[in-house]
This record gives C-alpha cells, structure tokens and sequence, in this order.
C-alpha cells in the first residue's frame, strides 16, 4: 500500500458504482431498440409498458458482454446467478419494479489496475450485475405536469460496483478513465457520457487515518470526468468542514450542480425505501456454462493488460509505457506498427508518448486522424537510429510531416540539410578549431570542471549548425583533450 | 340437429363441422343465443358477436378449403376449426376487453393476444367471449369478481348452475359455470392454487392444470408468476385432451419459464388400459376436514378404478397442511410486486381528484383494487419487508421444495394420485364471504400439487349432499399429463357423471 493523500488531515475514502449501458441493439428484457435519440416512447415495445400479461425474456447478447467484462478484469463468471425484482413505485418504472440482480450477481471479484502519476493502483471490484435500467421523466417540458418517456426503460445496463479502495478525487477520476477504457475497448458499451451510456455514482467519507469507516454520502450521476472530480473534492472538502464543526454526517444521497460546485441532498436514509428484494419469479436463473466462458474468451479482443503485458515482454518496455500506450486499441495500433517498422520500441515509444501526444492533445486530434501515419515515424525513428539526424533535426521533420508540408522523410531531410555531420574528418576540424578558439576552457576541463566541457559540445554543435552528431562528438573531443 | 348442439361434446362437433353438417356461422349463433337466454348466471363478462361471427365466417372459408384440397392436406386430427369456445378474462384479447375481474381494468383493450389465445385460434377455434372470475384470479368461489357481467349493471356473483344460490368456485368461476350449463363447449382457464380444479369440481365439469410451463403464461394478468398454469375445462377429458393439445408448446421469445417442449397430442393415449396402473392414495386427504358426502363419493370412484384394473396404493403427502400457509405466501408475496403496475401511470383506472404523486398513487389502487386484492397486496409486501423475509418467504420456499420432494417420494411407489379436490362440494352464495381464511383453508387439496408445479385435475366423481358435484382429483408426476387425461377418460367410459345436466339449464 502506498502512502495515503491526507486533506487537512483526513483519510478520504472512495468506493464506485458504475451504470454501463451496453452496446446491445435490443434492450435487456424485449425486442425493442436501444437506439439513442427517437422521439419519446417510440422505442419501448408492450414488454417496457408493462402492459398486463408481458413477460421478460433474457437477452443472451447482455450476457455475453456480462461475461466479457468479467474475464477482461479477472473477475469469476457466475455459473449460476439470479434475477430480483428491486420494488419502488415512479412513474417512470413501469412495472413498479426494475428486474435486477442482487443475492447472486453474474460477475463477482476482478480488480482494475491503472497508473496515477508513475504509482500503479489497483482497485478491487466487488461484483457487477446485469440489470435494465428504468424510463425518463421529463419535469421541465411540461407546465404542472411530468412526461414520461420509456424509451430508456429496459435498457441493459451493467452496474459495476467497487470496494471502498479509493483514496482521493485523482485517483477516482484515473480508475474510471481506465474502467471507460476497459468497457470500450472489449466493446460493451459506447462510453457515450454525455448520453449516460457511462453513469458513475461515487460513494464519499472521510475519517481520521487508520480509524473507522466515516458514514458515506453517494453522489448520484456524475457523468463527466471533470464533474466527478469537482464533486468529489466540493464534497470532501463539506464532510471535513461538518465534522470540524462537530456535525455528524447523515447517510444521504446527493447531486453535484455543476454551476454552483456544489452537491446537494436529494435524500437521507430516513426516507431510503425498504425494495422488498426478491428472486423474479418470470425468470429462470440465468445459467452460464463453461463451454459459453470460453467461447467468449475465444473470440474476445486482446485485453489492455494482456497487450501491455506483451509490449513489455516482447519490446521490452518499462511497464509505465507498455501501461500508457494501452490506453486505448487506436494507440496500441500505431505503436506496434510503428515499433514493428522501425525495430525501435522504446524509440516509438517516446515520441507516441512524447512528441505525438502532445500534439494530439493540444490540437484535440484523436490519434485515427493523426497527420503523421505510424509508417512515416517509423521512417523518422529510423532515421534517428542510424545517427541520419539528430533529435533536434527530427523534431523538424516531425513537424514538417504533420504541417502537411512534406510527406517523406528522407526527402525532408534533404532539402532541409538535417543531415547529421557523421564525416569524422570535416567534425575534426571544426573540433580542433573549437579547441584552438577556446583555451579557457580547454584549461578549465583539465582543471576538473565538467562543465566546461560541455561548454566546448555547444560550441561544436554551433560550428556544424546542428549537424554534428552529439555522440561523435563527444567522443571526438574527449580523445583530443586526452591526447 | 342444431337445437342440441350445446349437449355435443368438442369432439362431436368438431366432426360435424368437418364433415359440413353444420357450419361454424351456426355453431356460433346457436350459442351466443344460449348464453343471451342464461345471463342471470353471470358467467360471461363480455361478448362481441361481430367478431366472433367474423372469426366463424373465416373458419367456414378455411374448412371449405379444406374439402377442395387433397385428403393428404386435410384438417388435423384434432383441428378445432369452427369449435366455439370462450376464455376466462384473465388472457388478454385483441377482440374482447380484458378486465382480469378487475376495476383497475375496467375497458382495458390489450394490443396483442395471449399465447394460449392465439395458439387456439390458429387451431381454429371461435372465441364467444370473455368469462367472469375473481378478480386477478384470487378467490375460490367467484365472489370477488368487480366486473358487472353481460346483462348486468353492476357486479353480481357468478351462479352454480347446479344450484343457482350456490358459488360455481373459483377464480374461473365464470369457466365452469359456462361449461356446466352448455354456454360453451370448452373454456379456458387458469390455476394458480386450485382455480382450475375446484371450480371443476363445484360445477361437475372436466379440468386440467398442466405441469408448470406446459402452457405459456405470456398474455395471462399474471397473478402469482412462479404458480399460475393455463389449462383447458370441458366436459370430459377428451375434450380437454384436444384442447390442451392445442393450448401447449414452447413459447421461448415470450416466456422464459415456458418449457423447451414440442405441442404434443395428449389424445394418444386416452383409451390405454388401466390394468396396473398403481394410483396413489394420500391418507392426508383423506382426513377429519373431510365432508361425509365427498368422501362417499370420492372412494366410490376409487373403487371404479379397482374395477377398472388399478391397484390402489396408500401413500403419505405428510406436508400437505403446510402449503396453505406456504401458499398464502408465495401466492401474496409474488402478486404484491405483479400487481404494482396497475398504478394510474399508463394504462387502467386512475383516480379523478388526487393531489401529488402519492395520493394518486393511494387513490387510484384504493379505488381500483377489490378487498380481497388489497389483502394479497398486504400479506405479500409485509412477507418481503425488510426483517421478515427469512422468516417468511425464504422459509415458505423451502417448505416448498420439500412439498415437492414429498410428492417426488409418493411417485416412487405409485403412479398417479388421487383424492379429493375440495373438502366439500360448493357452498351457499355469502357463506364464506366474510370468511378469508375459511376460503383459504378450502384450498387444501388443490394447493400442494401447484407448489409443486405438478399437473393436476378434476373430473365428476358422482353427487353429495343436495345433489351438488363432487370432483375427484387426480395428480400426476411431471409431464404426466397424457396419463391422466388416460385416467380420467378411461373412467369417463365407465361412467356418467360428466354427461349428466343441471335441471336449471335444460334445454
């Protein structure tokens, strides 16, 4: 365990629930679509208006995404589990219950692990359970009255629920980042956040170090990264404030407002309804084989930590890169390209982490449409790699590639004379000059100061305008204030 | 001919329509004029003449056409086209309102058909309407129906047509009050914890629950989920085999509990001999509660079946008083969360003057909801409450399994088992009304092979006390239902009972 972030003295300590909607095209229980968008209630067949005598019939499609998510965590894939019926009355509910699991949930345990900074933490899961999710209520649209849209009702969703692992906002934010990654890269959900295919609701308290759990707040849809984390430290930072002021916190859950910052009780445990949790009688447990496990895992997509396991056998990166550059399948694509062209990983490496994804951030470019293609910077590593050009001559021919200016990367070296001096009798020259020029220097470096010495490199480098290879160089200049 | 059609069985009349001595149009007149001259019985909550004459025309199209075909494209054997029959309005229609019995629905139009509706019109049968029962099928004698019946302003009880101050059973009370009286030739119906089997044996009628799963729920006002099983009621088991036929089969996009099992014809083996069969006697059925004149009739019939080669074996149901308090449960338990849709959201009654959302939701299910409905919704939200539910239903479902298990014990010596179906044969119109668990208690016999997910049925057994209908209940292992319908057929050959005819309905 590393070393807990204490705010004003406080252990902050976070567990998560996440709504994922699955990328189905029909909903969990009926035949409808799940498409985003139609106009309301045209996309919620009998079976989501409850109408008398309907019936809920398992999509296998759900489970399968189910089972996939579980093997992309390491999770164990519930042979047997069990559909409840949670009871609560809302408009927006039609049966006045909403089919989900709760005894015996279909994924239980597995781990998320992601990097905050350089420091590597892993959250356990506790389970995740298929459920539907219920109908809108639109209170703005209509004058003294509510509408009821249920389009959204029954729509699969996958509830992903952590151990309270978490210790503060940051890290909050890095584990859903890497649990959106893991969704949409096996492709069970879209990860569209602002549609609320991907809802997360963060269960808060505070305590001091090493005493008991505080009581919890759990605010409800936080449905981007950047609320969450206002959220979070809006709401840690009022639990410490109550409890300063001698105030217990109250179960309760709330709402982040994101023009005030602020999050708000919409109810306390007073009022928590008692849902009368009980085995759905309209349907039978849901039983997974292990022929079916293993049919998805056959056909399953190679898993985030399983390639960043590979890039570090096979290309021998350091776990930080290998972790970073699975941040999603488009990156890991181009690194390998790359990497495979040029025979220089940890090379790709740095410039995709580097030179290219500063780029791509500051001009908001995904890497799909990137202007450099992973065979042009293969070429460009290339280049580095047989001592062509310098870094410093690279990063203008990087530029030269993304600008569109040019396309090749032999051809832009040419023309823009990058090529590195590597004639060792021309470098000795300009050496021997920079000797004779600089005897303080010269005197200096034999006095023991290092520095001077790399005062004599930069006077060098000047001499060749950038084209003298910084290596032979050193080497070069080394041998003669020996001699 | 025509003037008796309503004293045919299905079977007969299915073969006077096929070979065009008579003509559906017919069939269908004659008995929607039939039960306009026996409304004061209650039994039908709605009729649609145009449209069941509409689906009478397309079964005289479809057996002309089948006369100008070839003889190897020729009707099935057990095609039902033409056969006017009626279901109980617990299975949604598209041509009839649905009201479950209930208030909350009163003019409800469903959109769609009910499975068992829709398998039985494609085996072209003619709907004539909709029949009474309690209201979302809770009841055991028809008196909670809040459905004014045809002819009717206001709700009235469902008559025994034996005795019309008597209660024709329930919840498809209306189903065998129809049979029994000659409105139909065969019902639907359903049971969840008897309402097939004991309304069958209050009217002197033929009815069978078959083996959960069987037949699909989709399109049945789901009452209990985990028990209730649609079923066929006619006068004789043959008559129920042709149906029931008809009414099962794999259901798999629409029911998840409907089982993985091909339609098959449970005609096959009706007229099979009985030498051997070994029936199951349980003493528990047999016990104090028992009225003298069931039981004279019952171990009449029992020794009919001696004669008619069985071997009766005495077994042991040693839980069988356990499934009432199982039952009023599970049954209560799983209706309270079926019935929270009605809640004046979409569809159903809502209430007129409310103020927020919750006393909409308190009005509307106070006014919409009958006694009997609100008590299952109390029972059943307090059984799953927070810190009763161990005690409760957890404990009530492994009462369950064990129920079953018991039955599971008694099959490995016998192969059917019978006995009665009610402790006493229907009783005065009010007398019990007051009394729910009087009701409730009356449940005893039908109840523990529901638990159990058992097939179960009813056939006339002879006559107790005021000459009123005693049924004799037989109850057979999973997927047993051919050799009861074998049973029940073999004793219907043998005896009369189920042709006989209350006075009150004659013609």
């Amino acid at each position: 365990m590393s070393k807990t972030k204490l705010v004003q003295g406080y252990e902050v300590v976070i567990g998560f629930e996440t709504h994922a909607q699955l990328s189905t095209q029909s909903k969990i229980f009926s035949r409808a679509s799940t498409a985003f968008g139609a106009a309301p209630n045209t996309q919620a067949c009998a079976v989501d208006l409850a109408l008398p005598g309907t019936l809920p019939v398992m999509n296998l499609g759900a489970v399968e995404r189910a089972i996939e998510f579980g093997l992309a965590i390491g999770s164990h894939i519930s042979p047997k589990s069990i559909f409840a019926r949670k009871n609560y009355f809302y408009p927006d509910l039609p049966k006045g219950y909403q089919i989900s699991q709760f005894e015996i949930p279909v994924v239980v345990g597995g781990e998320v692990a992601f990097f905050l900074g350089d420091e590597k933490k892993t959250v356990r899961l506790v389970r995740a359970h298929l459920e539907e999710d219920a109908g809108k209520s639109l209170h703005e649209d209509f004058i003294g009255q509510s509408g009821i849209d249920l389009n959204r009702a029954g729509t699969p969703l996958l509830e992903i629920v952590t151990e309270p692992d978490i210790r503060s906002s940051e890290e909050a934010v890095a584990y859903a980042k890497e649990l959106h990654k893991i969704v949409t890269w096996i492709g069970i959900c879209d990860g569209n956040m602002q549609e609320g295919s991907f809802r997360c609701d963060a269960n808060v308290s505070v305590r001091r170090p090493g005493g008991p759990l505080g009581t919890r707040r759990e605010i409800k849809n936080l449905n981007s990264f950047k609320f969450m984390q206002q959220a979070i430290d809006f709401e840690v930072r009022w639990q410490i404030e109550q409890i300063e002021d001698g105030h217990a916190i109250q179960q309760a859950t709330v709402l982040f407002d994101p023009d005030s910052g602020e999050t708000r009780a919409m109810r306390t445990k007073e009022d928590a309804a008692d849902y009368r949790y009980f085995p759905d009688p309209d349907l039978p447990p849901l039983v997974i084989a292990d022929e079916w496990v293993q049919r998805v895992k056959a056909a399953m997509t190679e898993l985030p930590r399983t390639m960043a396991a590979r890039f570090v056998a096979d290309y021998g990166l350091p776990e930080y890169d290998a972790t970073t550059l699975t941040q999603s399948k488009a990156m890991a694509a181009y690194f390998e390209a790359a990497a495979k062209a040029c025979h220089q990983p940890k090379l790709a490496s740095n410039w995709i982490m580097g030179e290219l994804s500063r780029r791509l951030n500051s001009s908001e470019t995904s890497i799909e449409m990137a202007p450099v293609s992973s065979a042009q910077l293969a070429a460009l590593i290339a280049r580095i790699a047989d001592g062509t050009i310098s870094n410093n001559a690279a990063k203008q021919v990087f530029e030269a590639l993304w600008s569109g200016e040019a396309n090749e990367v032999d051809a832009v070296i040419e023309t823009k004379g990058l090529k590195q001096m590597n004639d060792s009798g021309a470098l000795e020259k300009i050496i021997d000059a920079v000797i004779a020029a600089n005897p303080d220097n010269v005197a200096q470096f034999r006095a023991g100061k290092d520095k001077a010495f790399n005062a004599l490199v930069g006077q060098i480098m000047k001499a060749s305008q950038g084209k003298a290879n910084p290596g032979q160089v050193n080497g070069l200049l080394k041998a003669k204030l020996a001699g | 001919m025509s003037n008796d059609l309503h004293n045919l069985s299905v079977v007969e009349l299915a073969r006077l329509l096929q070979s065009k001595a008579v003509s559906a149009v017919e069939a269908a007149e004659h008995f929607l004029k039939r039960m306009d001259a026996h409304q004061h019985l209650g039994a039908f909550v709605s009729v649609n003449p145009e449209a069941t004459l509409a689906q009478a025309r397309a079964a005289d199209a479809k057996l002309a056409q089948q006369a100008k075909a070839s003889s190897s494209e020729s009707a099935s054997p057990m095609a039902l086209t033409g056969v006017p029959i009626a279901h109980k309005d617990i299975f949604v229609t598209r041509d009839f309102p649905t009201t479950a019995g209930s208030k909350m629905l009163k003019g409800y139009q469903s959109p769609f058909d009910a499975t068992v509706v829709s398998r039985l019109a494609e085996a072209g049968a003619v709907t004539l309407g909709k029949l009474n029962c309690d209201e979302f099928a809770m009841g055991s004698a028809n008196e909670n129906s809040a459905v004014a019946p045809v002819g009717f302003d206001a709700p009235v009880p469902v008559r025994n047509p034996w005795a019309q101050d008597r209660v024709p059973g329930g919840s498809s009370g209306g189903s065998a009050a129809a049979v029994a009286a000659r409105l139909a030739p065969a019902v639907t119906g359903t049971d969840t914890g008897g309402s097939i089997r004991q309304p069958a044996s209050f009217c002197g009628i033929t009815g069978i629950k078959p083996t959960y799963g069987l037949a699909s729920r989709y399109g049945m006002v789901a009452f209990a989920s985990s028990l209730d099983q649609a079923g066929p009621m006619a006068r004789s088991a043959e008559d129920c085999a042709w149906l029931l036929s008809a009414m099962c089969g794999p259901d798999p996009d629409r029911d998840a509990t409907s089982l993985d099992r091909p339609a098959k014809d449970f005609s096959r083996h009706l007229n099979d001999s009985l030498e051997g069969l070994r029936i199951g006697i349980p003493a528990e059925f047999f016990g104090e509660g028992l009225a003298p004149d069931v039981r004279a009739a019952v171990e009449a019939s029992l020794k009919e079946y001696e004669k008619l080669g069985a071997q009766l074996v005495p077994i042991s149901l040693p839980r069988t008083e356990l499934s009432i308090p199982v039952y009023y449960i599970i049954a209560p338990a799983e209706a309270s969360s079926n019935l929270s849709r009605f809640d004046g959201v979409k569809f159903g009654h809502r209430a007129k003057d409310f103020g927020d959302l919750t006393d909409m939701y308190k009005k509307t299910r106070a006014e919409g909801f009958g006694d009997e409905v609100k008590r299952r919704i109390m029972i059943g939200t307090y059984v799953l409450s927070h810190g009763y539910y161990d005690a409760y239903y957890l404990q009530a479902q492994k009462i369950r399994r064990m129920i079953a298990d018991d039955f599971q014990q008694a099959f490995q010596s016998c192969d059917v088992i019978a006995g009665p179906v009610a402790p006493t044969v229907a009783w005065k119109l009010g007398e019990k009304s007051a009394d729910p668990v009087a009701n409730y208690l009356a449940d005893i016999f039908t109840l523990p092979a529901s638990l159990a997910g058992l097939p179960g049925m009813s056939l006339p057994a002879g006559f107790g006390a005021d000459g009123m209908p005693v049924g004799l209940q037989l109850i057979g292992n999973y997927f047993g239902e051919s050799k009861l319908l074998n049973a029940a057929h073999r004793f219907q050959q043998a005896t009369d009972y189920h042709l006989r005819t209350p006075e009150a309905t004659r013609p």
